[in-house]
């Protein structure tokens, strides 16, 4: 068993871009649940309107070659349509739910993720959506490998290495998550992010003030929505777009960041998504290895895989019962109560 | 259903046909997991066409020289006798365009009679970029229709899709009366009551295939480990849980935890792929323009039984009004002298035998097939089925399952069978639009 390499993955993950859009994912979640109390359990599928939208686009519509825009336009115009997309989605799903208590929304949203889903990976789209196969890499990676300034071959040291394109973008989707995170930041202390907390702690009695709760926990929801939709651009980045990579699991590992890190905080999700992928690696890594040197017997390394998601499962049970505040949570900001 | 995982590995055995030839069409034809020898595909187009008979393991390739587009089709004609494309007008012959990709998939879902039979399945070739999904994933087409058709007229199709859909929702009302119970005793949703559908086709799958136990015993043993596994739950985890007084959120997360851990632990008992069980299925039957197996009738029957045996427990014995009492309000009942902690727990006790039950017919619907998350695929519709009905009572689970399984196999006679579960989710959003507290909940359960 190699321990340093163990060590090293897990090391890799901290600033990997996959960490990096997991924690982006995890920033609107908090928007949603942490700060709003909204109970959102199809997160994955603002992450995936997102991807789709931005793949689609510049698959399907193509500017920089069929109407000569520039590289880096046609870039900004399929993140603003996967932006848009993320909008519209918000609106159909905020609209009907709502008005609703928090554990329809909790089904709803849900359910919604799964028609997402569904919808995506049916073989009756797959001209434009790929089906169930998904889309590949290098069919919408072209604008945004132009726009690399980077020209080197790898960049970065130890566990953090990478091509120029992987650390173009590692720049980007950090670059994203530290401008959400101030985004978060200034909103949560303005007089909005005052009542979007009302919300969260007595919904009757921001109404009695006169403020139009529905109207707030739209825009939260909308804000969150946006901020998953570019996760899951910057999630599809560094790889193809897959359906099933944005199944209900996802949206799962994501509450486990955030709950984990701590609700209600603006630094929670960022520590709690880097701690997620790090200890996922480090499992995943002393699993195999202890494996691979016979500790558990006849088991297989698909199996010692699998524990490590048992694991994560009763981490999250552990948590929410012993520490629903997470580790940088306060308790008196905690959005439990329906 | 598709398998999984057999798809990318089958691929690479397959013969080439020819050296010169720069794409192949290939796939393997199957019946749950038995594969279909000598069923006949054709590939036309471009000057080209060929045909081959698939082998001893189901699989065909035909290889064309020139990229383009050709049709592939399959000669129903060669298929063994009670065994149909799952829906002809789709599948029988589609048209392909050859892509970067030099191997191409070809897929023909299948439907045996009365059987949830399986389909071929579609290989793809090394793709750069995208990990091979192959057939992996979780499937939503998974759980094909429990009845065929003799003819293929559309009243006829949809009376065959009706009885399937009824009998899918019947021993889906099953798992569902067990959410309502536990949400109507408790307030919990409980997001981890599809992996006590999925514990008891496990059970099932290891007692009839693994240990070869005579199919009643199986079920006997199956229905009492469920029922442990509930007394299980509520002792180990929800009990101690009220006690601290967690939030209703906090146990809902919990649940999902729970979900997880279940799952990966399924996963790690019996795998990732598409396990078959060793159970006899019945004879083929015809009834009308119907075609099932005695199987899915006896199953129709069990699940209607145990429905109306649950439904004069609710209302004819103590326990039962008791149940109904903390369901309606727990302090209350708590004041009449009802020990709300023993009626809990014989709910989750219910609950999970009568889940445990519907995993077992679940098997037999999807073909006498196990999956380790199949339980989780199915959670939503309970869930829709459960809402549908309105949260909290029984007899609107019964209703609102039916209603769900009905859509789901009537749906596919318009849309693509691998949109059907999404239907179903979409109507739930529908209903919950207009009639929040669903078809028989009442109006002040929802805030």
């Amino acid at each position: 068993m190699d321990f340093l390499a163990i060590l090293s993955n897990a090391a890799g993950e901290i600033l990997s871009p996959t960490t990096a859009a997991f924690a982006l994912a995890t920033i609107g979640l908090n928007v949603h649940f942490g700060y709003t109390g909204l109970l959102n359990f199809g997160h994955a599928a603002f992450m995936a309107i997102g991807a789709y939208a931005f793949a689609i686009f510049t698959m399907q519509v193509d500017p920089t070659a069929t109407l000569g825009w520039p590289v880096w336009l046609s870039f900004l115009t399929a993140v603003l349509v996967a932006i848009v997309a993320a909008v519209a989605f918000a609106l159909l799903l905020g609209i009907p739910t709502l008005r609703l208590r928090g554990d329809y929304l909790a089904i709803v949203t849900i359910a919604a993720a799964e028609i997402v889903r569904f919808t995506m990976r049916t073989s009756e789209y797959s001209a434009i959506t790929g089906g169930s196969q998904g889309l590949r890499g290098q069919d919408y990676k072209g604008d945004v490998d132009a726009l690399n300034p980077l020209t080197g071959s790898t960049y970065g040291f130890g566990p953090w290495a990478g091509s120029a394109y992987d650390t173009w973008i590692r720049i980007l989707a950090w670059g994203l998550v530290i401008v959400a995170l101030i985004i978060v930041w200034l909103l949560m202390r303005s007089p909005w992010g005052r009542v979007i907390k009302g919300i969260r702690e007595d919904e009757d009695a921001v109404r009695s003030l006169g403020k139009n709760v529905y109207g707030y926990k739209m825009q939260a929801l909308i804000l969150g929505g946006v901020i998953g939709g570019l996760a899951g651009i910057m999630f599809v980045l560094p790889r193809a777009v897959q359906p099933d990579n944005f199944a209900t699991a996802m949206t799962f590992y994501i509450w486990t960041a955030l709950l984990l890190g701590g609700a209600a905080t603006v630094i929670g999700p960022l520590l709690g998504s880097i701690l997620f992928w790090v200890l996922l690696s480090f499992t995943g890594g002393l699993l195999s290895g202890l494996q691979s040197i016979g500790a558990f017997g006849d088991m297989t390394g698909t199996q010692a895989g699998q524990l490590r998601f048992v694991l994560v499962g009763l981490a999250l049970i552990a948590i929410v019962v012993f520490r629903p505040q997470g580790i940088l949570g306060n308790k008196k900001e905690l959005s439990f109560h329906v | 259903m598709i398998a999984g995982g057999a798809a990318a590995a089958t691929a690479a055995d397959l013969p080439s046909t020819e050296s010169t030839d720069q794409y192949t069409f290939q796939g393997i034809i199957r019946d749950g997991q038995t594969p279909l020898e000598g069923v006949e595909i054709t590939v036309s187009g471009n000057g080209v066409e060929e045909t081959a008979a698939t082998d001893a393991s189901g699989a065909w390739s035909i290889g064309v020289a020139d990229p383009g587009t050709y049709t592939v089709s399959i000669d129903p004609a060669t298929l063994p006798d009670g065994i149909s494309l799952r829906d002809p007008a789709e599948f029988e012959s589609r048209e392909f365009t050859t892509a970067s990709t030099s191997q191409i998939g070809v897929l023909f879902p299948l439907q045996g009679a009365g059987g949830g039979g399986t389909g071929g399945e579609g290989g793809t070739g090394a793709e750069p970029g995208t990990g091979g999904t192959g057939g992996d994933s979780a499937d939503p087409g998974g759980g094909s229709a429990a009845t065929g058709t003799t003819d293929s007229s559309f009243w006829s199709t949809v009376l065959a899709r009706s009885v399937s859909g009824l009998s899918f929702g019947l021993l889906m009302a099953l798992g569902a009366i067990g959410i309502t119970l536990i949400y109507g005793t408790t307030g919990v949703s409980n997001f981890a009551h599809g992996e006590l559908l999925t514990f008891g086709g496990v059970v099932f799958y290891a007692t009839t295939t693994l240990v070869n136990w005579p199919v009643w015993i199986a079920v006997i043993v199956t229905l009492a480990a469920s029922a442990a596994l509930g007394w299980m739950h509520d002792w180990a985890i929800f009990k101690p849980l009220r006690k601290r007084g967690v939030g209703l959120v906090q146990v809902l997360i919990v649940t999902i935890g729970l979900s997880i851990a279940l799952r990966y632990f399924f996963q790690f008992l019996i795998g990732g792929g598409i396990l078959g069980l060793s159970v006899p299925r019945g004879d083929i039957l015809n009834v009308g323009p119907i075609v099932m197996r005695t199987g899915d009738v006896v199953s129709m029957v069990i699940a209607i039984f145990v429905l109306v045996a649950v439904g004069l427990f609710l209302t004819r014995t103590r326990l039962g009004k008791a149940t109904r009492a903390v369901s309606d309000n727990a302090s209350l009942a708590s004041a009449s002298g009802i020990d709300v902690d023993r009626v809990i727990r014989i709910v989750w006790v219910l609950g999970a035998l009568l889940t445990g039950g519907s995993g077992i017919l679940y098997t037999y619907f999807i073909g006498a097939n196990i999956k380790w998350d199949v339980g989780f695929t199915v959670l939503l519709l309970l869930f829709a089925g459960v809402t549908l009905g309105g949260l909290g009572s029984a007899f609107g689970a019964l209703v609102g399952a039916v209603v769900v399984g009905l859509v789901t196999e009537l749906s596919t006679l318009w849309i693509a069978a691998d949109l059907r579960y999404a239907v179903a989710l979409l109507a739930l959003i529908l209903v919950l639009l207009f009639r929040p507290q669903g078809i028989l909940g009442r109006r002040e359960r929802v805030g």
